[in-house]
C-alpha cells in the first residue's frame, strides 16, 4: 500500500514537474495530437516524428524570445528557480543557485543554460519525469477505461479479450508506479547537470561573495576605529585635558586659597570618573569584557541579566570550546542587537535564546512572544546583522508572522577551539 | 584589621596599600596573582581580601575565580572585588559562593573617594556587604517593570538602593540627609510592600533585598 502511494505520488509530482517545463508542455501537446490523429491505428507513425520536429524548435524560439524581452526574462529565471526549488524538494536533489548577483542578467552563463533546460535540453528529462504517469494514464483511460465505457476506442494491440486486456492495463499501471521513484531522482540529476552551477561559475559566485563581504568588512572596520577615535577624542581625552588644566589651577591656589584648591581638586576627581566611565562604554562597545574573561554563553548571560526583559538562555557550548574570537564577538553583537529590537519593538514579555554547535555551525536562535511583523527586507538592524555575518559565510534566517511570535536564527560555520 | 590585597598593576597596588594604611588598616599582603593570593589565605588567614577581578597569568577573570575558590575554603572569608567594569553575573556568583555574609563588587573608581571605600572595607569585613551603585541601578532598571516596585514611592525606591548597597540605616540617613527614624519607617514600608520578612540583622535585610531584586 505504501509503495503504491509513494509510485501514485511520485507519478504525480513527475507530471507535475514535466509541466513546469515548456518543453513538457510541449511534449503532452504532441501527445494529445498524435493520440487523436493516430486513433485506432499504429502510435509511432510519421505523425509523431513531424510533430517532434516541429515542436522541438517552436519550443527553442518560444523560450529564447521570451529571455531576450525584458518583462518576460526575469519569468524565466523565476521558472528556473521554482524548478531549482522544487527539484530540491521532490526528487531529493539539491540544487544550488548558479546566478552572479553583480552581472546583468545576459552577460550571466547561467541564463543561457536555463535556456537550455526549458526549451532543447530538457527533453529526455521530462519524458522521464512524466513517463510513469503517462504509463499509469494509458493504463487507466486505454486499457481498463475503454473496456469498461466504450466510449474510448481501445488501443491497438496483440491478443484480444477482457481478460488479455485487464492483463494489459494492470501491467502498464504498475510499470508506472514501480518506475516513478526512480524516474523522479532521474529527472532531478538530470536538471542538476544542467541547472547547478558549473565548476567555474560556482568559483566565480564565490570570488564576489569573497570580494563583496571584504569590502564590507572593511568598511565597516574603518568606520567603527573612525567612531572610536571620535569617542576618545571628544570623551576621555578631553576630559584629560580639563583634568589637567583643573589640576594646574589647583596648584597655583593653592597657598592663598586652600579652599578654592580643594574644590578643584574634586572637579578634578568628579573629571577622571567620568573619563572612567565614559572608557568603560567604549570599551563594552568594543569588546565587552565578560565576553573576553568567559566567552559567549556567559557573555550573553549576562547581556541577559542586564535586559527588563525575561530571557530563557540555553547552551551547549562547555566553558572550554570556544569558537574564534572573531566569531564570538560577531555572534554577541548579533544576540546584542537582536535583543534590543526585541526590547524596543516587539512588546514581548519574554525571549528565549538558544545557542548550540552542531555540524560545524554555530546556531544562535533569538525567539520572542512579541507581536511580530519584523521585516528584514524593510531596512531594519537585521540586514546589518546579516551582512555582519556574510562575512563568516554565516546566515540569518526571520521568521515574524503578525501577531508574532518572532523568531530569529543564525548559522556561522566554525570549528570550536 | 588585616588586609590582603591582590592586584597586578603596580601603581594601583601601592596606592590602595598607603591608603588603607592611612586610614589605619594593615596591609599583611600585596600580590600581584591568583595563586600567591590563595597561598596569602591559606596561610594566614585576614579579615578581608581585596581582589581585582583580572589577574595574571590568563588576565581574564583569574582574580574572581581566586575569589571564589577562597571562598569555598574558607566560607566566611570576608572578600572585596575590585573590577573595572561590574557585571550582574559576576555579582550573583560572588553572592551564591560562601555564606552569604562579608561580599563586596565594587568598580575600581570608588577608590576615588577614600572615605567611603574604607567604610565600604570595614563593613565588608565585619560580614556585611558591598555593591556597587552600578549593580544595584542596573538591577533597579531591570526590574522597573515589576508591578510591586512602581508601587513605591521615589524616596522609597532610593533608600531601597541604597539598602541594596549594603548600607545601614545610619549611612542611609546620612547619606538622604533625613532621620534614621524617617529611613527605618521607609524600610518597613518597602519590605511590607515587597513582601519580605523584615529583620533586624542588617546583612540578612541587605541579601533579602538583593534576592528580590535578582529574581
Amino acid at each position: 500500500m505504501e509503495t503504491l502511494r509513494t509510485g501514485a505520488r511520485a507519478a504525480a509530482r513527475g507530471l507535475a514537474l514535466g509541466l513546469l517545463n515548456p518543453a513538457g508542455i510541449a511534449m503532452i501537446l504532441i501527445l494529445f495530437v498524435v493520440a487523436k490523429r493516430s486513433a485506432g491505428g499504429p502510435f509511432l507513425d510519421q505523425n509523431l516524428l513531424h510533430a517532434v520536429l516541429i515542436a522541438v524548435p517552436l519550443t527553442c524560439v518560444v523560450v529564447l524570445a521570451a529571455t531576450i524581452t525584458p518583462g518576460l526574462s526575469r519569468g524565466i529565471r523565476r521558472l528556473a528557480r521554482l524548478t531549482r526549488r522544487m527539484v530540491g524538494a521532490w526528487c531529493g536533489v539539491p540544487i544550488a543557485e548558479p546566478y552572479l548577483d553583480r552581472t546583468p542578467r545576459r552577460k550571466d552563463p547561467a541564463t543561457w543554460r536555463d535556456v537550455l533546460w526549458l526549451s532543447a535540453g530538457s527533453w529526455l528529462g521530462v519524458l522521464v519525469a512524466m513517463l510513469p504517469a503517462v504509463l499509469i494514464g494509458v493504463g487507466v483511460i486505454g486499457f481498463i477505461g475503454s473496456q469498461l465505457t466504450g466510449a474510448i476506442p481501445p488501443p491497438a494491440y496483440p491478443g484480444n479479450g477482457t481478460v488479455s486486456i485487464v492483463v494489459y492495463g494492470a501491467g502498464f499501471i504498475a510499470a508506472g508506479l514501480y518506475s516513478a521513484p526512480k524516474m523522479l531522482k532521474a529527472y532531478g540529476l538530470l536538471a542538476k547537470s544542467m541547472l547547478a552551477p558549473t565548476g567555474s561559475a560556482a568559483l566565480e559566485r564565490r570570488v564576489e561573495h569573497l570580494s563583496q563581504t571584504r569590502t564590507e568588512t572593511l568598511d565597516s572596520g574603518a568606520a567603527e576605529i573612525r567612531r572610536i577615535e571620535r569617542d576618545l577624542h571628544d570623551g576621555a581625552q578631553a576630559r584629560l585635558v580639563a583634568m589637567g588644566m583643573t589640576l594646574d589651577a589647583a596648584g597655583q591656589l593653592i597657598d592663598d586659597d586652600p579652599k578654592a584648591a580643594r574644590a578643584l581638586l574634586i572637579e578634578a576627581r568628579d573629571n577622571s570618573a567620568k573619563a572612567l566611565r565614559e572608557l568603560r562604554e567604549l570599551v563594552r562597545g568594543i569588546h565587552p569584557p565578560v565576553l573576553a574573561d568567559r566567552g559567549l554563553a556567559d557573555a550573553i548571560r549576562a547581556l541577559a541579566l542586564d535586559t527588563p526583559l525575561r530571557i530563557q538562555l540555553s547552551s551547549d557550548l562547555g566553558a572550554r570550546a570556544r569558537p574564534s574570537a572573531p566569531i564570538e564577538s560577531a555572534a554577541y553583537f548579533a544576540v546584542n542587537e537582536l535583543v534590543a529590537n526585541v526590547s524596543k519593538h516587539a512588546q514581548a514579555s519574554q525571549a528565549w535564546i538558544d545557542i548550540r554547535h552542531d555540524g560545524g555551525m554555530l546556531k544562535i536562535s533569538v525567539t520572542d512572544d512579541g507581536q511580530g511583523g519584523a521585516d528584514p527586507n524593510r531596512g531594519s538592524g537585521l540586514t546589518g546583522i546579516e551582512r555582519r555575518l556574510a562575512a563568516f559565510d554565516g546566515v540569518l534566517a526571520v521568521s515574524s508572522p503578525p501577531g508574532g511570535p518572532t523568531a530569529v536564527t543564525m548559522a556561522i560555520p566554525c570549528a570550536l577551539s | 584589621m588585616r588586609v590582603v590585597i591582590a592586584e597586578d598593576l603596580f601603581l594601583l597596588r601601592d596606592g590602595l596599600t598607603r591608603m588603607l594604611e592611612a586610614h589605619g588598616l594593615q596591609v599583611t599582603a600585596a600580590v600581584d596573582n591568583g595563586e600567591d593570593l590563595l597561598t596569602a589565605l591559606r596561610g594566614d588567614p585576614p579579615d578581608i581580601a581585596i581582589v581585582d577581578v583580572r589577574l595574571p597569568p590568563t588576565f581574564s577573570d583569574e582574580g574572581l575565580r581566586a575569589a571564589l575558590r577562597a571562598r569555598k575554603e574558607n566560607p566566611d572569608l570576608p572578600i572585596l572585588v575590585l573590577s573595572q567594569y561590574v557585571e550582574q553575573l559576576y555579582a550573583r556568583e560572588l553572592l551564591a559562593g560562601g555564606s552569604g555574609g562579608g561580599i563586596g563588587y565594587l568598580l575600581k573608581d570608588r577608590v576615588f573617594d577614600s572615605a567611603q571605600f574604607v567604610d565600604a572595607v570595614r563593613r565588608v569585613a565585619h560580614g556585611g556587604t558591598a555593591m556597587d551603585p552600578e549593580v544595584i541601578s542596573r538591577l533597579l532598571a531591570r526590574n522597573s517593570g515589576d508591578g510591586s516596585l512602581s508601587a513605591l514611592s521615589p524616596r522609597e525606591r532610593e533608600v531601597l538602593g541604597l539598602m541594596a548597597e549594603g548600607r545601614s540605616n545610619a549611612a542611609i540617613a546620612q547619606r538622604l540627609v533625613i532621620t534614621e527614624r524617617a529611613v527605618a519607617k521607609h524600610t518597613a514600608s518597602i519590605f511590607l510592600r515587597l513582601d519580605l520578612q523584615q529583620s533586624d540583622d542588617d546583612n540578612r535585610r541587605v541579601l533579602a533585598v538583593l534576592a528580590y531584586l535578582g529574581g
